[in-house]
């Protein structure tokens, strides 16, 4: 069945002459114009971002290039358990985990990564590292894009450039404080001590 | 031939000629910016030229400079015109006073937005002007291409035929009232009688005794220029283009025409420096012809083949219409035709309607503020500085025109093709020729009693 089309309704003298649709409309432009051409840039109405000298304020959750974050010695909070490597839809999360030496109050409880590289044009900005990581040492809270670079080893980041990144609050570490061995509050070097 | 007009003619045709060739540019630049500010964008500002450093080192210098130079001679021209309007010694010379003020107020005005010219990282963008000098650099040189069934001469010979008669009609505009040579830092009295010995020649190229006839004459080989780029280019769309283009102007031409018979029946001449000193004398065209302002401004925007009557472009339907095929200067061509048909249309429009270069209560002689024979304040003015202000007052009217244009070119949306026609066959024709009909009545009521 045909669809009926409602007929425009018969236009009124006003409407036929133009006249004063055109000075109307031309009224708003000149309305625009002067209100963004002479007020202050946040006043107007202006929607462009000139990006590189003006940067749009992401929200607080944005996911930018990632970071390992610090413990309080300086070393990566990452225990390399491979969680973040294992959930990683795109596989470009590169662990090479060591076994601290036996003189460490570490040893035989957690390792350390030797090796931490993330390939940055593999990855697809998901955010499941971050949520798969039990030690919150992989965060993408830095607010940044990859610099560009015309060499694509460029982007393969390592643990050094990694944990050179600090947060958009500008630590090196997380919110979230971590327990030590040796501290009071850690509940102990073995699953049988402590709790 | 004297020697006045050896000398002045061609400093004239520089002028006219430079005027558009400049505009044009400066006018691409302010319809861009002026449609990106209507709809919340920020319009061209990535052409910059960078400043090398060790220029930049003198940029606070610079700042410093502009803001002390405009100081300066703000207060020293302040002093000027007081000093002169104290002293009372009946040589009333302000004017050299208020020139220097006025270019305190310049200096001052560039040290207000000294960093929007010059900002800190030393890349100049000129509000984006610089970007109609990177289109003219890429336009140069661009591959001139011909399509290989097309006929080479007529397709070259098309923007010339288009842009030539743009350029060349605005010889017998007047921008200014007779300027005397002699006389340039006396007074001429108001009526403008001067000795009859005394040699002047007006800001106009040529006084043709034609008058807008040839403005006519010339404007409408314009026609023929859009049409042969249409039917030389070997191209449909060019084709229909240059059809619909042709159609349009013929059309229009005799509304542009006819709507103007009333002026020409109120002033009495075909001179256009007649129908300004008539303005000046009596009362400004729009106000005694206000129908045939409007029929004229509509007529001369569709002639001119702008939004809302750009149909023989029409980029939705036929790519480009009759330039479609031009790549380059030529196609540039064909946008100064047009941008310079525009500046055409917006003089005709202030010269026949607003009173050329007319100022209010501005005569010969200077200003004289009052009605009729009761005079409150008059303030005579040397006979250079009455002819720099009604110069001045015919660019700042154009330069309002043009914003209108602008305006109404981003402001309206475009005709369909029978609807372009029925406005102009049906509508403005008619009320063309009524305009004609009871102007002439009127005439006759007045002029019989």
């Amino acid at each position: 069945m045909a669809k009926l089309v409602n007929k425009p309704s018969k236009m009124t003298v006003g409407e036929q002459a133009y006249v004063p649709a055109i000075v109307a409309g031309v009224g708003l432009s000149m309305r625009k114009f002067f209100k963004n051409t002479f007020s202050k840039r946040e006043n107007g109405d202006i929607a462009t971002v000139s990006y590189p000298e003006e940067k749009r304020i992401y929200p607080e959750r944005f996911r930018g290039v990632h970071r390992l974050t610090h413990r309080t010695d300086g070393s990566p909070r990452c225990v390399a358990c491979l969680c973040c490597s294992t959930a990683c839809p795109a596989q470009c999360i590169h662990i090479e985990p060591a076994e601290y030496t036996a003189d460490d109050p570490r040893s035989g409880y957690e390792r350390f990564p030797k090796v931490f590289v993330i390939d940055e044009l593999r990855c697809i900005f998901c955010g499941f590292c971050v949520e798969a990581c039990p030690c919150d040492a992989i965060r993408m809270d830095t607010g940044l894009h990859m610099p560009p670079s015309t060499d694509r080893d460029h982007f393969l980041y390592d643990k050094d450039i990694l944990m050179s990144i600090p947060g958009q609050d500008g630590s090196y570490q997380s919110a979230n404080p971590r327990h030590e061995p040796g501290d009071a509050s850690h509940p102990g070097l073995s699953r049988n001590k402590g709790h | 031939m004297d020697l006045l007009f050896a000398i002045s003619t061609p400093i004239k045709v520089l002028f006219v000629i430079g005027l558009i060739l400049q505009a044009v540019p400066i006018m691409l630049w302010a319809e861009r910016r002026q449609s990106a500010k209507m709809q919340d964008r920020v319009g061209p500002t990535r052409a910059d030229l960078p400043l090398p450093p060790f220029l930049l080192q003198f940029r606070p210098l610079l700042k410093t400079g502009a803001l002390l130079v405009g100081v300066g001679a703000f207060i020293t021209g302040l002093g000027m015109v007081i000093d002169q309007l104290a002293s009372q010694d009946g040589r009333f010379r302000v004017e050299v006073g208020v020139l220097v003020m006025v270019v305190g107020l310049v200096h001052l005005g560039v040290w207000r937005i000294f960093d929007l010219l010059i900002p800190e990282n030393g890349k100049i963008t000129l509000f984006g002007l610089l970007h109609s000098v990177a289109d003219a650099m890429k336009l140069i040189w661009k591959e001139d291409f011909v399509p290989p069934n097309a006929d080479k001469l007529m397709h070259s010979a098309a923007p010339f035929i288009s842009v030539v008669p743009a350029l060349i009609t605005m010889a017998v505009v007047p921008f200014s009232d007779i300027f005397y040579p002699a006389l340039w830092l006396s007074h001429v009295p108001a009526s403008g009688v001067v000795d009859a010995g005394v040699q002047g020649t007006a800001l106009q190229v040529a006084s043709l005794n034609v008058g807008i006839l040839y403005i006519f004459g010339v404007a409408g080989t314009g026609i023929v220029g859009a049409a042969l780029a249409g039917y030389s280019s070997d191209n449909k769309f060019s084709l229909l283009g240059g059809i619909r283009a042709a159609s349009q102007m013929v059309s229009y031409e005799v509304t542009l025409g006819l709507s103007i018979v009333g002026c020409f029946m109120v002033y009495g001449s075909l001179l256009l420096e007649d129908m300004v000193h008539w303005q000046q004398a009596h009362v400004w065209g729009i106000f005694i012809q206000p129908l045939a302002f409007f029929l004229y401004f509509a007529a001369s925007t569709a002639e001119s083949k702008r939004i809302p009557f750009d149909i023989p472009e029409g980029e939705s339907e036929i790519v480009a219409g009759y330039f479609t095929e031009y790549a380059g200067m030529k196609f540039a061509m064909f946008m100064m035709g047009e941008y310079a048909e525009v500046i055409l249309s917006s003089v005709l429009i202030i010269t026949l309607f607003l009173g050329g270069y007319n100022l209010p209560f501005l005569d010969r002689g200077g200003f004289t503020f009052g009605f009729g024979d009761t005079v409150w304040w008059s303030a005579p003015l040397q006979h250079w500085a009455v002819t720099v202000i009604q110069v001045v007052t015919f660019l700042a009217k154009l330069l309002g025109i043009l914003f209108l244009q602008f305006t109404i070119r981003w402001s309206l949306p475009r005709f369909r093709y029978d609807q372009l026609m029925k406005l102009c066959w049906q509508f403005l024709l008619p009320l063309s020729l009524l305009n004609i009909f009871v102007t002439g009545i009127i005439i006759l009521l007045i002029s019989g009693n």
